[in-house]
């Protein structure tokens, strides 16, 4: 106690000093720059309230879904003549997480997703206040394997891709073993002796929850072993199907599909999974390779043959009733003539558009302002 | 005598070897400055090498006929005052068209080649001119910015002999350009759009000035935070604290804190600023607190060392003299040690600016296409639209994170000159 009055003592006697001595140029500098610290900051700091309840739209969210949600931003930003809505890309996990995290307007407005939000994270919305979120289809994005061009082209099964990502395989015997394919001619001879080496995105991401369901567990199911275990006990199946190697055969790339697109150019020998859109926008770098015999073309993954798909979200939180007009516009923005047509700015992205019968069922939900419930998810 | 000689012997020896080591090591010294310029110039020819194609663009010059046909209305009519974006983009290939007939409508060269947001903006070109009543039939010139293929095509010539070319440009668009470039038709120019545009999707239309105004701002806020706080920290922790174990404990406290990833304190920023205290996020005022909070024990220890460096003499005379130990401290240790002090808060800031790892937790790592007026408004910072454009695939926005590098260059010169500026007359006056 006694140390502490000491080491403030100092500041009392220049406080009583003060008084007599403001005169003195160093003090009127430093008098000056108060209120010149003043005079910028107060009133910025006092206004902070109004500007938290701006008018700009915030979203947040997947990476597959940026540059469709950058391109609608922009064009819807000068059509209006509004401020442009601010972009995120924090991956689908991370964005659900900020958009459920309250219902106060100084929360993301929109949270972009590249798969569709679980019950659990609604429950999660619910119980921080945003009961009313609106759920928008925007379209279908392939999810591809892609290689450098220069690289040998290959084309994979399911059930190999599995093999070789997964951690744990079935081994011989009733159990798993740690995974022991070191090359992809381990798995199959038909494949080239190269190393395996993935780049793909985090647990978080979209992309890897459609990964999972779209390729890890049909390529798990081609084991009857592993599909009865699906059948009796699901969660068990999940933990033992889901987990990727940690062995440097799988890389985690972040949530950053560019920079995937950057390294497969460094490196042919290595692969890389994200969205169709990354391809289409990098043909002259990359080549997706064909999976199930099905190159992932547009024909091929808007009529659904090619196998790994998924839709893309986004949802709105309706409670945010100060912009929700423009928060409407924005979302049928995605839906427009200028943006869907043969020639549109998102199809020029490599969105693949919604068909008509489910295109007309999300334009009368954007505008009856039909909100989703856990039942809906089912 | 035999005895003399062998040691005279040994001491030439060794004499000879000290000038030898003696030039080795100066050799030493100008191998590591030289290596060093080499790879300053190396660094600042590849960024400028890097840059150029930024500052300038093309633009193709068209004829628009304004045709009656596109609006279903006749010759001589008004223009109609809402256009849609469909309707600009037929007069736009109608102009093409006008220009390279059937090759236009064969390769379609509109969307292959013009920038994607030309339709949307000469939409409302047309419809803000209203009260200039162009008509229909009316013919107006009119500039379109290439896209970036079409830009690139410019640049390399357009020769390149494969049937499609990197950036998808069919041999027959590549020839279509040629044949507009030979007629004159598309001109060079300045890319001034760089400097009063902010982030954009398309490289066209893609500027500095919103990172650059939100790293002023940011910086404006640490400086004016981080520089009192730890000028008065150090004066005080120099000059008035006693030594006892609570002022060794800051200290200490201090110097650990200068050697915290900066990352941490984004995290502290994000739960503090944001999720308590409810500031606005990717407000640079956040950036700009969390920077101050990451330079403050840069500028205290740098301010105290230069205190500490004040011969005890002035003090010793001040006090000698009758001044209290406030008016020695303010009028005669303070203006010696400010150019130290200065130096340390040039260091901070220098870092400050450079800085990203931090603003990524507070939101200040997004698209936000809008340059921020106050310290309130949403911005990125330099260093990160430096990083977003430098992995976008498309080479347009790699050459244009090069020039925001020059431009994060020129600013900390200016930021460095100033305080070059103040540091003399300081020590002119002190």
């Amino acid at each position: 106690m006694d140390s502490l009055m000491d080491f403030f003592a100092p500041f009392l006697r220049i406080n009583t000093r003060c008084i007599s001595l403001w005169r003195t140029s160093s003090e009127r500098v430093a008098i000056a720059f108060l209120i010149v610290f003043g005079t910028l900051l107060l009133p910025a700091l006092l206004s902070v309230e109004e500007v938290s309840a701006r008018e700009r739209i915030r979203i947040v969210g997947s990476s597959t879904v940026f540059p469709f949600a950058t391109v609608v931003a922009e064009r819807f930003a000068l059509a209006k003549g509004l401020a442009p809505p601010i972009v995120e890309s924090t991956g689908t996990g991370g964005g659900i997480k900020l958009f459920c995290s309250g219902a106060s307007s100084s929360r993301p407005d929109i949270v972009n997703a590249s798969s569709r939000i679980t019950p659990s994270q609604l429950q999660l919305c619910i119980k921080n206040g945003v009961n009313e979120v609106v759920e928008v289809a925007i379209g279908y994005d392939g999810i591809v394997i892609a290689q450098a061009r220069e690289s040998k082209q290959m084309g994979l099964t399911l059930r190999q891709l599995y093999l070789a990502l997964a951690k744990q395989v079935p081994s011989a015997s009733d159990g798993f073993m740690a995974n022991p394919y070191h090359k992809w001619s381990d798995i199959d001879s038909s494949l080239p002796p190269i190393v395996i080496e993935v780049m793909g995105p985090p647990p978080t991401s979209g992309t890897r929850i459609a990964f999972n369901e779209n390729v890890m567990d049909i390529g798990a199911r081609s084991f009857p072993r592993l599909a009865a275990l699906r059948r009796s006990d699901k969660s068990a199946f999940k933990k033992a199907v889901y987990a990727l190697r940690e062995d440097g055969a799988y890389i985690d790339s972040g949530e950053n599909d560019n920079l995937i697109v950057q390294k497969l150019r460094r490196n042919p020998k290595a692969l890389g999974i994200f969205g169709f859109s990354f391809l289409d926008k990098n043909r002259s770098i990359l080549r997706g390779l064909k999976i199930e015999n099905i190159s992932p073309e547009f024909a091929n993954i808007a009529d659904g043959s090619y196998p790994i798909a998924r839709s893309l979200y986004f949802y709105i939180n309706a409670m945010h009733d100060d912009k929700i007009s423009n928060l409407l516009d924005y979302a049928n923005t995605f839906f427009g003539d200028e943006a869907i047509s043969e020639d549109g700015f998102l199809i020029d992205e490599g969105l693949i558009p919604l068909p008509d019968a489910e295109l007309k069922r999300v334009r009368y939900s954007i505008s009856s302002m039909r909100t989703i419930s856990a039942a809906d998810l089912k | 005598m035999k005895y003399s000689d062998i040691s005279n012997r040994r001491v030439d020896q060794r004499l000879k070897r000290r000038q030898r080591a003696e030039r080795r090591y100066r050799l030493y010294g100008q191998v590591a400055i030289t290596l060093a310029l080499l790879f300053l110039l190396m660094f600042f020819a590849s960024i400028i090498t890097r840059a150029v194609p930024a500052f300038y663009y093309h633009r193709v010059n068209l004829t628009l006929e304004l045709s009656p046909k596109v609006f279903a209305g006749r010759q001589g009519e008004p223009l109609p005052r809402k256009i849609t974006e469909r309707q600009a983009k037929s007069l736009m290939e109608d102009a093409i068209a006008l220009e390279l007939g059937a090759l236009a409508q064969r390769e379609r060269l509109r969307r292959a080649l013009i920038a994607p947001l030309a339709a949307l903006e000469l939409k409302q070109l047309l419809e803000k001119e209203a009260e200039v009543r162009h008509r229909l039939g009316d013919r107006l010139l009119l500039p379109f910015v290439l896209n970036s293929a079409g830009e690139n095509c410019i640049r390399n010539a357009c020769a390149n002999s494969a049937e499609v070319d990197d950036f998808g440009l069919s041999e027959g668009q590549r020839q279509a350009l040629s044949i507009l470039h030979k007629r004159g038709l598309i001109t060079r120019h300045f890319n001034l759009v760089f400097f009063t545009h902010s982030d954009s999707r398309s490289s066209e239309s893609a500027g500095i000035l919103g990172a650059l105004l939100g790293s002023f701002w940011a910086l404006l806020i640490a400086f004016l935070l981080a520089f009192p706080l730890g000028l008065f920290t150090a004066i005080h922790l120099q000059e008035f604290a006693p030594r006892n174990r609570l002022t060794y404990l800051i200290e200490v406290a201090i110097y650990n804190l200068a050697a915290v990833p900066s990352i941490v304190f984004g995290l502290l920023g994000l739960a503090i600023f944001l999720n308590w205290w409810h500031l606005p996020r990717s407000a640079p005022l956040v950036g700009g607190m969390v920077l101050a909070l990451m330079t403050l024990p840069t500028i205290v220890v740098a301010s105290r060392n230069a205190l500490a460096a004040v011969a005890g003499g002035i003090r010793s005379a001040g006090l000698a003299l009758g001044a209290s130990r406030v008016q020695v401290v303010f009028h005669h240790v303070l203006p010696s040690a400010m150019p130290g002090i200065l130096t340390g808060t040039i260091i901070g800031m220098a870092q400050a600016l450079g800085e990203t790892a931090p603003l990524l937790m507070i939101g200040m790592v997004a698209f936000i296409a809008q340059a921020p007026l106050s310290p309130l408004e949403p911005a990125t910072a330099l260093p990160v639209q430096i990083f977003i454009w430098a992995d976008h695939p498309d080479p347009a926005f790699s050459s244009r994170s090069a020039a925001a590098i020059l431009v994060m260059l020129v600013f900390l010169i200016v930021m460095n000159s100033l305080a070059v500026i103040l540091r003399r007359s300081f020590e002119r006056s002190g």
